[in-house]
């Protein structure tokens, strides 16, 4: 072999080895960090297993947000209209978080059957809604239109 | 009428650019002198159209024409004038005229900065770029023209801009990002007429390396930008959350990165011809794909505009055309660029070879990362997402990997370095920054932790072994100012990037071992300590804006009984959507932030908020601040400048350029 072309293959081999070491690496980073989503009949019907980290997503149940007034706790109720998931969130929402509209929360159950949230994300724009939201609702066969209240806060 | 002049000129810069994008290239590939004389007047018709065009859609804003849709759904007549004429990129249909026409702007600044190109390449290059504008102006009046209107009854009143966006963030982050992302449509413009003429040298990756690099810093500033806005407006105190939005830049950066540094392997040794011409190409990808996640409504984010399918496709086709096409020719081409393989083991050419496989090797981690939850979805239809942790788990260690490495470049030399050498110049260098990094964050905070060590160890390093090569490269002169003088503006500018680099790293490990956050309910006249600083609720007021009523809080900050500032907070809700939003209060500092963001009103007149101590969170960003005056800088080397004026004179342009061939080979 050429000596320009043994510079070459060990080129190669050098980039060939860096890459597999990083695809292997990222491959199991990757499988340590993937966030399953849920909706909630799924959550309801147990499919989550006990101690896992999940996103869940639905719209926030008319009339269930109650804040608790001497801390930053909050719970509310999230639903895709078929069932329903206890939250319990402690901090401070994002500002598009509304009864009636769409949110995912992330976070894992408790041993009481609700879901402490670590996070809770809102959608951001009025006209938008979060294609995790939307699969759930379109899962648990009631569509957006009929049952959000966007129509009756206008 | 007058959004329909609008129309119009965008129409005539669409039939312009579709010349553009055929007639040069054809002239080129069939030596026609007058039809490649063609691309700059050309270019400077389609800048002049499109530019009628956006003015025309910034002048409907300011005269609050409702009838066009797309200011009917993002501007407000009780809308401050200046969010009036930026509404102009608030939204889908704008934003991307936008980022056309600054398309054109750097093509009109190829047209006229390269005179001493021959034309034969500047029509390669001008042609290719016309074509890009001409499949954007297809999609826009296609899919999403700026000027459709509401007939017959237009609205009485606009929608507003979303709220979030009412902020001077908005006004210079799109601009911004996007000029950096488009600017990287030149350097692939350039690497398309190299592939078309199958003529790649020494001279085509001169003349490509300005570009690279100013495209590189504003597309620095532009992410930096982004960063620091998200930080200040959207209240939870990030300054970077692997948003899929977020990402694309990110990628078209880390390949953009590459690119500069294999550019100056090929121009300096002529190696990693192919490469480069493949990282320009993936550089562009990257930005188009930027364009498609926002633009095709596959992902939720502050960035996504509102979906539309139609849109979706079309961008998949552009990408598909321009990117698939590139790289079935760059497979044809690429064979044709011989590199020349003379060096070391220990030579720069292996330490930039090994910066540009840890880039691309983050690149396409964080593509990954970005694209894994839409294909996983595709496949099984499930939902999921990829949190920080698995960005987090990869692109620190490969970071600080390309850091220890960053280090090291400078020192060596083209071909052959001695390992003894090295090992010479670099020893107690590397002693003294392990010193630095475990002593001084002890000193500071009395308290150890180990990310800290690293990132103080590793900026050290850079910033010692910079000060020491600047030592060594003076120390042979008359004096040293006479040494610094001598040195060339690209190894200033290369040095300035690199130092912002460790100003970065400092910022960013900083922040994130040492932030702390409080979420407190307080009632007027309560306080609470942070850290060292005490923050004491003094009770809220009622302010009203142009178009938004609110509170507003205030809060004495104080630090050991002395009073530093008065914190004002606001919560504010906007009239025309009834959308509520935190405009949160930071007291801004070179070595901390505090900040405060304001929840709600709870019982008994308390207010629940959460307070933050960000240490060295403004170096994140002073960093990019460095490193995009670094490319500036490089940028701005006489070199490029003095080789322009010499081919200006046609009959001595031959001969020195052979002998600047030359010349170049033992420069460092």
């Amino acid at each position: 072999m050429k000596p320009h072309r043994r510079k070459k293959l060990g080129i190669i081999l050098f980039i060939a080895a860096g890459l597999s070491i990083a695809i292997g690496f990222t491959a199991f980073a990757l499988k340590q960090n993937i966030n399953m989503f849920y909706t909630p009949t799924q959550v309801a019907e147990g499919e989550v297993g006990a101690g896992q980290h999940f996103r869940i997503g639905g719209m926030v149940k008319m009339g269930t947000v109650v804040g608790d007034q001497g801390s930053l706790k909050v719970n509310f109720v999230t639903t895709d209209f078929v069932s329903d998931v206890p939250i319990q969130y402690e901090g401070i929402l994002p500002d598009l978080f509304r009864e009636g509209q769409g949110i995912v929360a992330e976070g894992e159950m408790d041993t009481a059957g609700v879901f402490q949230a670590s996070r809770v994300l809102a959608k951001h724009d009025e006209n938008f809604m979060s294609p995790e939201v939307k699969a759930a609702l379109d899962a648990s066969g009631a569509s957006a239109e009929n049952h959000s209240p966007m129509a009756n806060n206008k | 009428m007058i959004p329909e002049i609008g129309q119009f000129s965008l129409i005539l810069a669409f039939s312009l650019s579709i010349i553009l994008g055929t007639l040069p290239l054809l002239g080129a590939h069939q030596n026609n002198y007058l039809w490649m004389s063609l691309a700059r007047p050309l270019s400077a018709g389609v800048f002049v159209f499109l530019g009628i065009s956006i003015a025309i859609l910034a002048y409907a804003f300011i005269t609050d024409d409702f009838s066009v849709q797309f200011v009917a759904q993002h501007s407000n007549s009780l809308l401050p004038d200046r969010y009036k004429l930026t509404a102009v990129w608030g939204g889908h249909e704008g934003s991307f005229l936008l980022w056309t026409f600054m398309l054109s702007g750097w093509m009109l600044a190829v047209a006229i900065f390269t005179k001493s190109m021959p034309l034969e390449f500047v029509a390669r290059v001008l042609g290719v770029l016309g074509f890009l504008i001409s499949a954007y102006i297809l999609f826009m009046l296609a899919t999403s023209n700026p000027f459709d209107r509401i007939v017959p009854l237009p609205p009485a009143d606009g929608a507003d801009l979303n709220s979030a966006l009412q902020d001077f963030g908005f006004i210079i982050h799109p601009p911004t990002l996007y000029m950096g992302y488009v600017g990287f449509s030149v350097v692939f413009a350039f690497a398309m007429a190299a592939l078309l003429s199958g003529k790649m040298d020494a001279a085509w990756a001169r003349w490509c390396r300005p570009w690279a690099n100013v495209s590189w810093g504003i597309l620095t500033l532009g992410i930096a930008l982004g960063s620091w806005w998200a930080y200040y407006e959207l209240g939870w105190g990030g300054w970077w959350a692997w948003d899929p939005v977020e990402n694309p830049p990110l990628i078209t950066w880390l390949f953009g990165t590459a690119l500069i540094h294999s550019l100056a392997a090929t121009e300096k040794r002529g190696v990693f011809k192919a490469w480069t011409i493949l990282l320009a190409i993936l550089a562009f990808a990257g930005s188009l794909l930027g364009t498609f996640i926002t633009r095709s409504g596959l992902l939720t984010s502050v960035h996504a505009f509102a979906s539309d399918p139609s849109r979706g496709f079309f961008i998949l086709a552009i990408l598909g055309v321009a990117v698939g096409g590139s790289l079935l020719l760059f497979a044809f081409r690429a064979p044709l660029m011989k590199s020349e393989f003379g060096f070391d083991l220990i030579s720069r050419e292996i330490l930039l070879l090994a910066n540009n496989v840890i880039l691309v090797v983050a690149a396409a981690s964080v593509f990954l990362g970005t694209l894994f939850p839409m294909v996983y979805q595709a496949l099984t239809d499930d939902l999921i997402s990829i949190g920080p942790p698995y960005f987090n788990a990869i692109f620190i260690p490969l970071m600080a990997l390309l850091v220890v490495l960053l280090a090291i470049g400078p020192y060596c030399r083209w071909k052959r370095t001695s390992l003894s050498f090295l090992l010479q110049q670099l020893s107690k260098v590397a002693l003294a920054s392990v010193a630095i990094g475990i002593v001084l964050p002890l000193i500071i905070t009395l308290q150890i932790s180990i990310a800290a060590t690293i990132a103080v160890t590793l900026a050290a390093w850079i910033v010692l072994s910079m000060l020491q090569d600047f030592l060594g490269k003076t120390s042979n002169k008359a004096s040293r100012v006479q040494g610094l003088k001598a040195l060339s503006l690209s190894y200033y500018g290369m040095q300035t990037a690199h130092f912002g680099m460790a100003v970065m790293l400092i910022g960013v490990a900083l922040t994130s071992s040492y932030s702390s956050e409080k979420s407190v309910l307080l009632s007027a006249g309560q306080s609470v300590e942070l850290g060292d600083y005490v923050f004491q609720f003094e009770g809220t007021a009622p302010v009203n804006g142009p178009n938004y009523v609110g509170d507003e809080a205030s809060f004495l900050v104080s630090k050991s009984g002395k009073q530093l500032s008065t914190l004002k907070p606001q919560r504010r809700i906007y009239l025309a959507t009834g959308t509520p939003s935190t405009e949160m209060a930071i007291d801004a500092g070179f070595l901390r932030d505090l900040f405060i963001t304001l929840g709600e009103q709870k019982e008994g007149n308390s207010w629940s908020m959460t307070i933050y101590v960000k240490p060295f969170v403004r170096w994140v960003w002073l960093g990019a601040i460095f490193m995009a005056l670094g490319s500036f800088l490089a940028a701005a080397d006489k070199r490029y400048r003095r080789l322009r004026r010499r081919q200006t004179e046609p009959a001595r342009a031959k001969v020195k350029s052979e002998s600047l061939g030359g010349e170049l080979q033992p420069s460092s």
